[in-house]
């Protein structure tokens, strides 16, 4: 995978723009053309648009937020209105080639059920979520306080985030579900990949699971 | 009712087919009639004409007023108009009086061209399906070869829906709200008591009760009672009335004591008036036969094997007469076919009835989805 930004470039935190975008591109690398894929929480839309454009990708989003289900009627984008904290009740098994679940699983309470429900009604499943025990965070809470960043945006008082882990933790939690990571990339929050003790040096978390 | 971005003043036109419709049914309509308004122009490619379907007491009537009678808007109105969310300065919009319906179509209340007599009880049992296809050729006398859309709430979506699979290639957006893919056992079940309500007045006459200077107006209020609670949430019955009292004491007696008897009374009076008895019974059975899915086993999926169209869904949090989960059946059966779908859940207090209200999410959605039908 590229950085967004090519090497030597002065480095500053990616702005929300260039995130977005950046997320997209790591999904969309791991998707086949003409594929059919699920997006949890898929917000307005923008992701399945650009999966679209990009790579002729169909699929639905499943959004929660009034709001958000507009945000993908304005954006032509099929969106089914259901709350996935109670599951995938409906969905067919292996109805998707992927599902995905892009900076969002960090923000549901049924983690474990969730994880279960798109492998089952995906071959694989993407998941995205920042590290929170990336280095700037520790740092933060070394210091006393929790961590506010590009990739953690919200104060501890008003953040949509109600599960709080890391990298080491997630593939811990995948060992316990029988979930099989195929593919784990990681990017500090300079857009550049990590591979050295990505749980310390990584922000954002990307993940390409399967059935163990 | 404001009268904002009105389409104005209208008038229902009439289509006369003077060729035999077959009936699912059995049996045949040797001809037929059907009264219909439209609203906007219809442009000349003939790519933006949307119809409007009605449920079990609309009409042709949708938007507008007619000239004799200001207070004659239709019943859609806040939907349709120029700059409203089905926006007439966009589409070329069509309501229609379904087969077998009371305000000018043909039905109970025509002369049976084989008898010089009104139908009355005498007129065939017509389908979802039948209604459809009556649509067809109306859209056929209109040169229409295609539908941006075809819309409707609960029975109007199950129109829409029937649209889709009778004529895949006629429509390319299908609205259904507040709908559903059959009727459930409860459904039946209160259309069967608002039946028995109208069939055992002893006015009801057999279905003939024309013939007898008389209406069978206790049943068809009874039956418009029992639909009324059914179109309501209990949380919006409990807000609009509670327990109010009608003269602010326990009477002690069955005459009306708490409001929601007085407004229940007077729904049904006023129904009562002008609904005709017939049409009641037919377009009951014609809900409770809706289920594309009896040919195929029951299996919802392989009957929208065959859809093209694009669909929008919707329905209300407090619509437990076609609940949530019924509009969610549609969707599952749509997207196993993979087919274009986007479903909405609207949060609105007013139950089944919210399909008329303009919540300003609930039109949003509309709006937008519309907005993107191309013409």
């Amino acid at each position: 995978m590229t950085p967004i930004r090519p090497r030597g470039a002065p480095l500053a935190p990616l702005t929300a723009k260039e995130r977005e975008r950046f997320d997209f591109a790591v999904i969309a690398h791991w998707i086949p053309e003409g594929e059919h894929v699920l997006d949890l929480g898929c917000g307005d839309g923008r992701l399945l648009r650009y999966l679209n454009e990009s790579k002729r990708i169909t699929g639905y989003g499943v959004e929660i937020a009034h709001e958000s289900v507009l945000g993908c009627i304005r954006n032509g984008v099929d969106v089914i209105q259901i709350d996935i904290e109670g599951g995938l009740s409906g969905f067919e098994d292996r109805s998707f080639s992927h599902a995905i679940i892009s900076q969002a699983l960090q923000a549901m309470h049924s983690t474990e059920r969730i994880l279960n429900e798109m492998l089952r009604v995906a071959d694989e499943a993407i998941v995205s979520f920042p590290n929170f025990a990336y280095r700037v965070n520790r740092e933060a809470i070394a210091a006393g306080h929790m961590p506010v960043s590009e990739d953690l945006p919200y104060e501890w008082y008003d953040t949509p985030n109600v599960r709080f882990f890391t990298i080491a933790d997630f593939e811990a939690l995948c060992d316990k579900l029988g979930i099989a990571v195929r593919e784990r990339l990681a990017f500090d929050a300079f857009g550049q990949p990590v591979t050295d003790d990505p749980n310390l040096n990584g922000s954002l978390a990307f993940y390409r699971l399967g059935r163990a | 009712m404001s009268l904002e971005n009105s389409v104005g003043n209208v008038a229902p036109q009439r289509f006369c087919r003077n060729a035999p419709l077959a009936l699912k049914g059995g049996g045949q309509l040797p001809s037929f009639e059907l009264v219909y308004e439209t609203y906007g122009t219809l442009n000349a490619a003939r790519s933006n004409a949307v119809l409007v379907c009605h449920a079990l007491s609309g009409s042709h009537h949708v938007a507008g007023t007619y000239a004799d009678n200001p207070n004659s808007v239709g019943w859609w109105d806040n939907l349709v108009g120029p700059g409203k969310p089905l926006d007439t300065n966009k589409f070329f919009v069509i309501g229609v009086n379904n087969l077998g319906g009371c305000y000018g179509s043909t039905g109970p209340l025509s002369i049976n061209p084989e008898t010089g007599k009104r139908y009355g009880a005498d007129f065939p049992l017509v389908t979802v399906e039948d209604w459809v296809a009556a649509q067809a050729c109306l859209a056929d006398d209109l040169d229409i070869d295609t539908w941006a859309a075809v819309i409707g709430g609960s029975l109007g979506g199950m129109q829409a829906i029937e649209w889709s699979l009778e004529f895949p290639e006629r429509i390319r957006h299908a609205i259904a709200i507040a709908s559903a893919p059959k009727l459930s056992a409860q459904n039946i079940a209160f259309n069967e008591v608002a039946r028995q309500a109208i069939l055992s007045d002893p006015d009801f006459h057999g279905g003939h009760y024309a013939e007898h200077g008389v209406v069978p107006t206790r049943g068809l209020r009874l039956a418009r009672m029992i639909g009324h609670i059914t179109y309501l949430s209990d949380d919006q019955m409990d807000e609009k009335f509670g327990r109010n009292l009608r003269n602010g004491e326990h009477s002690f007696s069955y005459g009306v004591d708490f409001e929601v008897e007085s407004y229940l009374r007077y729904q049904g009076d006023k129904f009562a008036g002008f609904f005709d008895a017939n049409t009641y019974l037919l377009t009951t059975k014609a809900l409770d036969y809706f289920d594309p899915a009896y040919a195929y086993g029951g299996d919802l999926a392989a009957a929208f094997a065959r859809a093209r169209a694009s669909f929008l869904v919707a329905s209300f949090t407090t619509d437990w007469r076609f609940s949530p989960a019924r509009s969610r059946e549609i969707v599952f059966a749509l997207m196993h076919n993979r087919r274009r779908v986007a479903y909405a859940e609207i949060d609105c207090d007013a139950g089944h009835d919210s399909f008329l209200l303009d919540d300003a999410h609930y039109h949003a959605v509309l709006r937008a989805y519309l907005e993107n039908i191309k013409v």
